[in-house]
């Protein structure tokens, strides 16, 4: 993809744009439509599209095979974590209404805020390393 | 009107039937995940057209709104679409590895190179 | 921490799950799936205790009333269930961990997210058993599925990738009819709470939306239970898996599958509707002593011994489905006293055979020539587990061999009670060209085959000598089965 100027630019203008809708999506995802799963789509799919256009070992520079790793379970962590501080907590499993003892509300908003990070960093380490696992095969 | 008015019931099961054709019918082992993902898609449409309410909005509180549609279809095929994209992707590794070790990825190709190993 | 249990009973393995992966390649990815697995089976052990103390326990994720949230509920059938795989998962586990990791075709560094696979594996068979909602049942299954077919494919034969593709294609279209089955439920009733389904159907059990969803249960738990003639991705899947992997699935998958469909059939749709109104039994009986027969006969044929136990397994998938189209006491309680015998052993079995090719390196016949005399104690637990399917007095086998025929007698059914007495015969001819080939055939010349290592044998023998003790001892195998065909047949949990 050297020679095509046009790609490249267009990819280095949207790429900010990407990544930020998604963080968008992710934090707005309590009050409107989106959450974990689409804003980690919509961040893994910019680093896809960086992939693409400058080839596989610049991305992986940028966002080295190691990281991912620790995403992909770093963000299982973080969503079963929440559920067990429920549980330390005194209320049962993945019950947010603990998380803060003077305002349930405010404990619901946390508890889904935390949830979905984790279901977001999960989704979108998994997205990415799926796209090197089949880009980087028989290289 | 009876037969119209569940059109979208008559797109799932054509979908459905597309792509289950396409599953048992192909060689290609790619064109049989196509197949399945067809498959499985067709399954969203259904779970998400059967949230629709006639004349509700979108799930979100709004001050005009009175009926909505239900949300839950939605939240629930979520989790098939992932579970689809899992599965694609799983499925897709698998035939990459087949192509290294059999050199194909046409299934009657694969069957004859096995029977072969077993004589 | 006692109320959480069934919360903990899904989460220990779903959190070991990602920390697998994150440590270090070797000892300790496998000690952290080790202890995941046996604190699992300790909960599971504490909860069946509890069920039978003080009855049934739901729990409420999140604190969600039912039925807007989703609600773990463990009765009898449950806990019994969650004993079977979690005990068969702790056992698996503790196979040596330095010869199963020699028999994997990965790389040294992708060792621990073989453990990750195995433990998410296990979490998926463990959330399908405890929970009580339809839906969460369809995401754990697809959850052990996928991560089922990941297991498969690391087999060292190039033929375990084909197998864990068919295995994949099959398992998505069963686990995508049982989805379409549970939306048209929900379509109906509005709920996906098991209980509550059960409490709204019987209004609109009329309708054809309910009889698809029954239609498409049915077929969808069928592909994934392996009955007869939807079981061709067993044989291929099992035979060349790794001998771990293929003994924890032939022990643990196919029997969770059962289970979803107990529960479906009897619990949600309820025994008037199931055998009555759609007249499920005469379906089922035919396919299973069909299955029954035609998987025994092919069994004997098979030169890989790991593809005749999995044919076994089919032909045994028919012994649990004749003893639940039965529909009585008796019958069921064979069917779920045989879920537990056979995944002792199918479990000894298949490790045995593990411990087998781990020194001869294959699992085919002509290889097997007289290593009985040069590995005696793992043929020692190859015969024991085989005198068990074949169903001798004294062993595990035979407790649910005699419910079945006592089940089919009590209604009359003598030609039942014969087959099931023939096939028998049939398990003996195809185990016993195994014994003939071990112990009477001269090992060839110069071949030296030593006794496996003490840790394979020790996990192999555990579930041998389980296969006695359960024949002596009936109270938990065929007692609790009692109970919880009790439970199935007396309505709602």
């Amino acid at each position: 993809m050297k020679h095509y100027t046009i790609p490249r630019v267009v990819t280095k203008l949207l790429l900010p744009l990407i990544l930020l809708f998604a963080l968008y999506v992710q934090f707005h995802g309590d009050y409107g439509p989106g959450g974990g799963f689409q804003a980690g789509v919509i961040f893994g799919a910019g680093f896809i599209l960086y992939a693409l256009i400058y080839g596989l070992d610049k991305a992986r520079r940028l966002m080295p095979p190691q990281v991912l790793r620790v995403g992909v379970s770093l963000g299982v962590l973080i969503y079963a974590g929440v559920g067990l501080l429920g549980l330390l907590l005194g209320g049962q499993y993945l019950d947010y209404n603990v998380l803060d003892s003077h305002d349930p509300a405010h404990g619901q908003h946390l508890g889904i805020l935390l949830v979905e990070l984790g279901v977001g960093i999960t989704v979108s380490s998994v997205m990415v390393t799926i796209f090197y696992a089949f880009a980087g095969r028989g290289r | 009107m009876q037969i119209l008015g569940h059109f979208n019931y008559w797109i799932f099961i054509i979908l459905m039937m597309c792509g289950f054709y396409m599953v048992i019918a192909s060689d290609n082992l790619i064109k049989k995940l196509v197949g399945l993902g067809i498959f499985q898609t067709s399954v969203f449409i259904l779970y998400i057209s059967m949230g629709k309410i006639t004349g509700g909005t979108a799930p979100i509180v709004i001050d005009k709104a009175v009926v909505y549609s239900n949300p839950l279809p939605h939240v629930l095929i979520l989790t098939a679409i992932v579970v689809g994209v899992a599965t694609t992707s799983l499925g897709l590794a698998l035939v990459v590895r087949i192509q290294e070790a059999y050199g194909t990825i046409e299934a009657d190709e694969i069957l004859a190179q096995d029977r072969d190993d077993s004589l | 921490m006692i109320a959480h249990l069934p919360a903990l009973q899904v989460v220990i393995p779903l959190v070991s799950a990602p920390l697998c992966a994150l440590l270090p390649a070797g000892r300790p990815a496998w000690l952290a799936a080790m202890t995941a697995s046996w604190l699992a089976f300790l909960i599971a052990a504490l909860l069946l205790y509890q069920v039978l103390a003080h009855g049934p326990i739901s729990y409420l994720m999140g604190g969600w009333p039912v039925p807007w949230g989703i609600e773990y509920r463990v009765d009898a059938l449950n806990a019994y269930m969650l004993l079977i795989v979690a005990a068969i998962g702790a056992i698996v586990a503790s196979f040596g961990r330095t010869v199963v990791e020699q028999r994997l075709s990965l790389p040294v560094n992708k060792h621990p997210w073989f453990y990750t696979a195995y433990l998410l594996c296990l979490t998926g068979l463990l959330g399908i058993t405890v929970t009580g909602d339809a839906f969460n049942v369809f995401v754990f299954l697809e959850i052990s599925a996928l991560s089922s077919y990941a297991l498969i494919s690391v087999g060292r034969d190039r033929r375990a990738l084909v197998a864990a593709y068919q295995y994949l294609v099959m398992g998505t279209v069963g686990a995508t009819f049982i989805l379409i089955g549970i939306g048209l439920l929900y379509v109906m009733t509005g709920t996906l709470n098991m209980g509550d389904l059960a409490a709204r159907l019987p209004a609109v059990s009329g309708t054809r939306t309910v009889r698809a969803a029954f239609a498409f249960l049915t077929v969808g738990t069928a592909i994934k239970l392996a009955l007869f003639p939807l079981h061709l991705w067993l044989p291929n899947a099992y035979a060349y898996a790794p001998s771990p992997v293929a003994a924890f699935l032939a022990a643990t998958a196919t029997k969770v599958a059962i289970y979803v469909m107990l529960r479906f059939f009897f619990t949600v749709f309820g025994v008037q509707f199931s055998f009555e109104t759609m007249q499920l039994d005469k379906i089922l009986l035919p396919l299973s002593l069909v299955g029954i027969v035609s998987a025994s006969l092919v069994a004997i044929f098979q030169t890989n011994v790991k593809r005749m136990l999995a044919y076994s397994s089919v032909a045994q998938i028919g012994y649990m489905m004749l003893g639940v189209s039965l529909v009585s006491v008796a019958g069921l309680t064979a069917s779920i006293s045989h879920l537990f015998n056979h995944a002792l052993i199918k479990g000894s079995l298949f490790m045995a055979l593990g411990c087998v090719s781990y020194r001869v390196g294959a699992a085919r016949l002509e290889r097997m020539a007289g290593v009985g005399r040069s590995m005696p104690w793992t043929m020692g637990a190859f015969v024991i587990g085989g005198l068990s399917l074949i169903g001798v007095p004294l062993t595990a086998g035979f407790v649910s061999k005699w419910y079945l025929i006592v089940g089919a007698l009590e209604k009359g059914w003598w030609p039942v009670a014969v087959l099931v007495l023939a096939t028998s015969l049939l398990a003996v001819v195809y185990i016993w060209r195994v014994v003939e080939v071990a112990y009477f055939k001269p090992a060839p010349e110069g071949l030296k085959v030593r006794e496996a290592p003490l840790a394979l044998l020790i996990p192999t023998w555990a579930l041998a000598l389980a296969n006695l003790y359960f024949g002596l001892d009936t109270s938990l195998n065929a007692g609790v089965a009692r109970l919880a065909a009790q439970g199935l047949l007396g309505g709602a949990p």
